[in-house]
């Protein structure tokens, strides 16, 4: 009699799971809890962005930006106008860019926080995630107030940003859930301008993070959770196209905003932290000094910001709509507003290559113009989807909850894989 | 024969006047969970079922009582519906022993201890039962993790007892609690500490509680052994996991911190001023102390990886417990004080 033939079995994560980070679904080859493959299969959350993108005018794409890596919004809307303005050869109001910055770099706190609460979660570990919530929710405020929306927020447009800084922050109200001292204590940091309500966020921000560290950095048990797991060299960092924290982790201080810097962050004072293990542990240490160092250019960004006033869109009406009273008492306002909203703006032909740090990596958008007001091609570079392919090479060898450490230290986000 | 069913009726009696305050029990202390997780975690918790939440439980149950129990296609059914009966079973049967004061407990046998062992031991059949007839992998997965964390948990637990009954000279869990006697520092905690913080991290291990909730793994095998349970089999293993909270909250209590012994013992003027307090109060409180710290140990810690568990508990937890299990022998011999020289 033969000997029974011994296979490994397959396990199939998701996409219906707890650590799915939304869609995804791993085929997962196991010899007990050992994985020995690791298959990716994505495309559940494909919604044709690109493909969008071709049938709608350059402004008309832009909220599209916001919907690809739903938790850092403003970072690829930046990527987009970048692109936009490139093309069109127009530079921005100095204004502009700092807001642009200090957003990037709130988006890139909001992103970390949602990373930290979410790897929290997947390490078994759930207070993290309740405390970086306490802290976006400020974040969000933010975003609404100085948009509208609370995360999709369409405030980048070419030419600059949506609209000024807003004198005013929203308050709470007196409710069933709040009364009166319940209120005044919520809106304590409410009173000034939505600058005041930032500073006072990046006054109390670091003691969050110090609030953090103490629950994981030299937490035991979270150590051994991350420490080793999902090792990647720098050379293999390189050839895999890693950007982001993913390399940084790995010892490589590749970071867009110091290697090929826009907008204004030459004029500004930060630090990129590096690994030195590549490992989960050190891509964590490194995505929780990056929170410090964009809370320190936030900062600059208030002072700057508080000193200096100036137009936040350029004056330029073929790209950028004009003031409302101007299109009700003017004719050639009124005219230039029709056109831009049916018709939009036509770009010369050519083809461009715009890239941000986004807090995951590098998101690139390469857009090729045939001269018309739609974008003949927009090919989008996500970060997440250049990480996820390393999954199986950084998961092989490792356990079933390393995968789900792995998964949470490539800050996985489907919006922008699947696109 | 009328004799015999007054006993029948009267030990049955005693059996509702503990069971049912311990389901209540139960039911608030999934309650207290979420409350006081919910504040460790800046928010409040329950809030809407009733005055301030309270009615929250009473609404769980009813909502599980009334769900579907769903039996998977290709599933055992027969051993899937007996394994939520056999998770629950030991966990209350194991209450039978438990004396809750002085002359307060349903039976009062001389090997108490190896009954709650023998007892609580079987309560793994259920988890590995249930996920061997569930027919699905992430629940073949959480019962295999199970299996070998129970058994190898199981050892550390039954050293540390070992301690306590060299050092009560009984095994009977009345008697354990009457050899502390004396004061707060006569408890065993002193002379056992290590075997009483090995006790505890086997009994978070034994409960599946966080952070050795690996066989029901959230983030991983999604719920480990009872994916597949709906409704009220579902809520019995739940039931059976705060039960089984109670329980070794009470026995750690019981074992370590002088059952329902005032702590003010042998303290010239508290002591008269807190005569007057029922031992169960004390007993109460204690046990309150513990499952407290359940909570607050499943709101700090990240998990533990399955091989790290392991070594946990092989390389560092049995070594220790032996090694103190030969000091305890040195000193019940050579009758150290204030513990051991009365005997």
């Amino acid at each position: 009699m033969a000997m029974p033939e011994i296979r490994n079995y397959t396990l199939n994560f998701g996409p219906q799971h707890p650590a799915a980070h939304g869609v995804l679904r791993l085929v997962l080859e196991m010899d007990g809890e050992v994985i020995e493959r690791a298959d990716p299969h994505i495309g559940l959350l494909h919604r044709a962005t690109e493909k969008l993108a071709e049938t709608r005018t350059y402004n008309q794409a832009l909220p599209y930006m916001d919907r690809l890596d739903y938790v850092s919004m403003m970072c690829n809307e930046h990527a987009y106008v970048m692109a936009v303005e490139k093309m069109l050869g127009v530079s921005v109001p100095v204004r502009a860019r700092y807001i642009r910055v200090m957003f990037d770099e709130i988006t890139r706190i909001l992103n970390h926080l949602m990373w930290i609460g979410a790897h929290g979660l997947d390490i078994g570990a759930m207070t993290i995630f309740l405390y970086a919530f306490r802290e976006r929710e400020d974040l969000m405020d933010c975003y609404e107030a100085v948009s509208g929306a609370r995360l999709h927020a369409a405030y980048y447009r070419p030419g600059g940003v949506y609209r000024d800084l807003p004198d005013s922050m929203p308050k709470y109200e007196t409710s069933k859930w709040h009364n009166t001292k319940d209120v005044e204590r919520l809106n304590r940091n409410r009173q000034g301008s939505m600058l005041d309500f930032i500073e006072d966020f990046t006054d109390r921000f670091p003691t969050c993070v110090d609030e953090y560290e103490t629950l994981l950095t030299e937490n035991r048990i979270w150590k051994q959770r991350t420490v080793d797991i999902g090792i990647v060299t720098p050379e293999r960092a390189l050839q895999l196209g890693f950007t982001g924290p993913m390399i940084r982790g790995s010892g490589i201080a590749w970071d867009l905003r110091k290697k090929q810097p826009y907008e204004v962050y030459e004029q500004l004072d930060f630090d990129i932290p590096v690994g030195t293990n590549g490992d989960t542990y050190d891509r964590y240490l490194v995505r929780v000094e990056e929170m410090r160092q964009s809370n320190r250019i936030i900062r600059q960004c208030v002072k700057w910001l508080r000193e200096n006033s100036g137009p936040v869109m350029l004056d330029n009406h073929k790209i950028t709509p004009p003031r409302r009273d101007d299109v009700k008492g003017d004719m050639e306002s009124l005219i230039h507003h029709f056109k831009l909203f049916t018709e939009g703006y036509c770009i010369p032909e050519g083809e461009v290559y715009a890239a941000v740090e986004h807090p995951k990596g590098e998101f690139g958008i390469y857009m090729i113009s045939d001269g018309a007001n739609k974008p003949y091609r927009l090919k989008i570079r996500a970060p997440g989807f250049v990480h996820l392919s390393a999954l199986d090479e950084m998961s092989r060898g490792h356990m079933l909850a390393d995968v789900v450490a792995i998964l949470g230290t490539q800050d996985i986000v489907f919006g922008e894989v699947d696109r | 024969m009328l004799d015999a069913l007054l006993t029948l009726v009267i030990v049955l009696l005693k059996i509702v006047a503990l069971l049912v305050p311990l389901m209540v029990a139960v039911a608030y202390l999934t309650f207290a969970e979420r409350k006081i997780i919910g504040y460790i975690q800046g928010r409040v918790g329950p809030l809407h079922v009733g005055p301030r939440g309270w009615l929250q439980p009473i609404a769980d149950a009813v909502k599980l009582i009334f769900k579907e129990i769903i039996v998977p296609a290709g599933a055992n059914r027969f051993l899937f519906l007996l394994a939520p009966l056999l998770a629950m079973g030991p966990s209350i049967a194991a209450w039978a022993v438990m004396p809750l004061g002085d002359n307060l407990y349903i039976t009062d046998i001389d090997a108490g201890l190896l009954y709650v062992l023998a007892v609580t031991s079987l309560s793994v059949y259920g988890i590995i039962i249930a996920g061997w007839a569930s027919n699905s992998k992430y629940a073949l997965l959480g019962a295999l993790r199970s299996a070998a964390q129970v058994v190898s948990y199981e050892i550390a637990m039954g050293f540390a007892l070992v301690g306590v009954l060299l050092a009560a000279g009984s095994m009977n869990l009345r008697e354990i609690v009457l050899s502390q006697e004396g004061s707060l520092l006569h408890w065993f905690w002193l002379p056992l500490l290590p075997l009483f913080v090995v006790y505890f991290i086997a009994g978070l291990a034994e409960t599946n509680r966080a952070p050795f909730d690996l066989a029901e793994g959230e983030s991983e095998i999604v719920a480990g052994f009872h994916v597949e349970y709906s409704g009220m089999s579902f809520g019995v293993f739940f039931l059976a996991e705060y039960a089984n909270m109670i329980l070794i909250s009470m026995l750690t209590s019981l074992m370590f911190l002088g059952g329902w012994l005032s702590p003010f013992q042998g303290i010239p003027v508290l002591e008269s001023l807190f005569s007057w307090v029922p031992g169960i109060v004390w007993l109460l409180l204690k046990t309150s102390f513990f499952l407290l710290l359940f909570l607050w140990i499943r709101a700090t810690f990240p998990r533990y990886r399955y091989d790290q568990l392991m070594r946990l508990g092989w390389k560092i937890l049995i070594p220790i417990t032996i090694a103190w299990l030969l000091v305890v022998g040195a000193a019940v011999v050579g009758g150290l004080g204030p513990w051991f020289d009365g005997a």
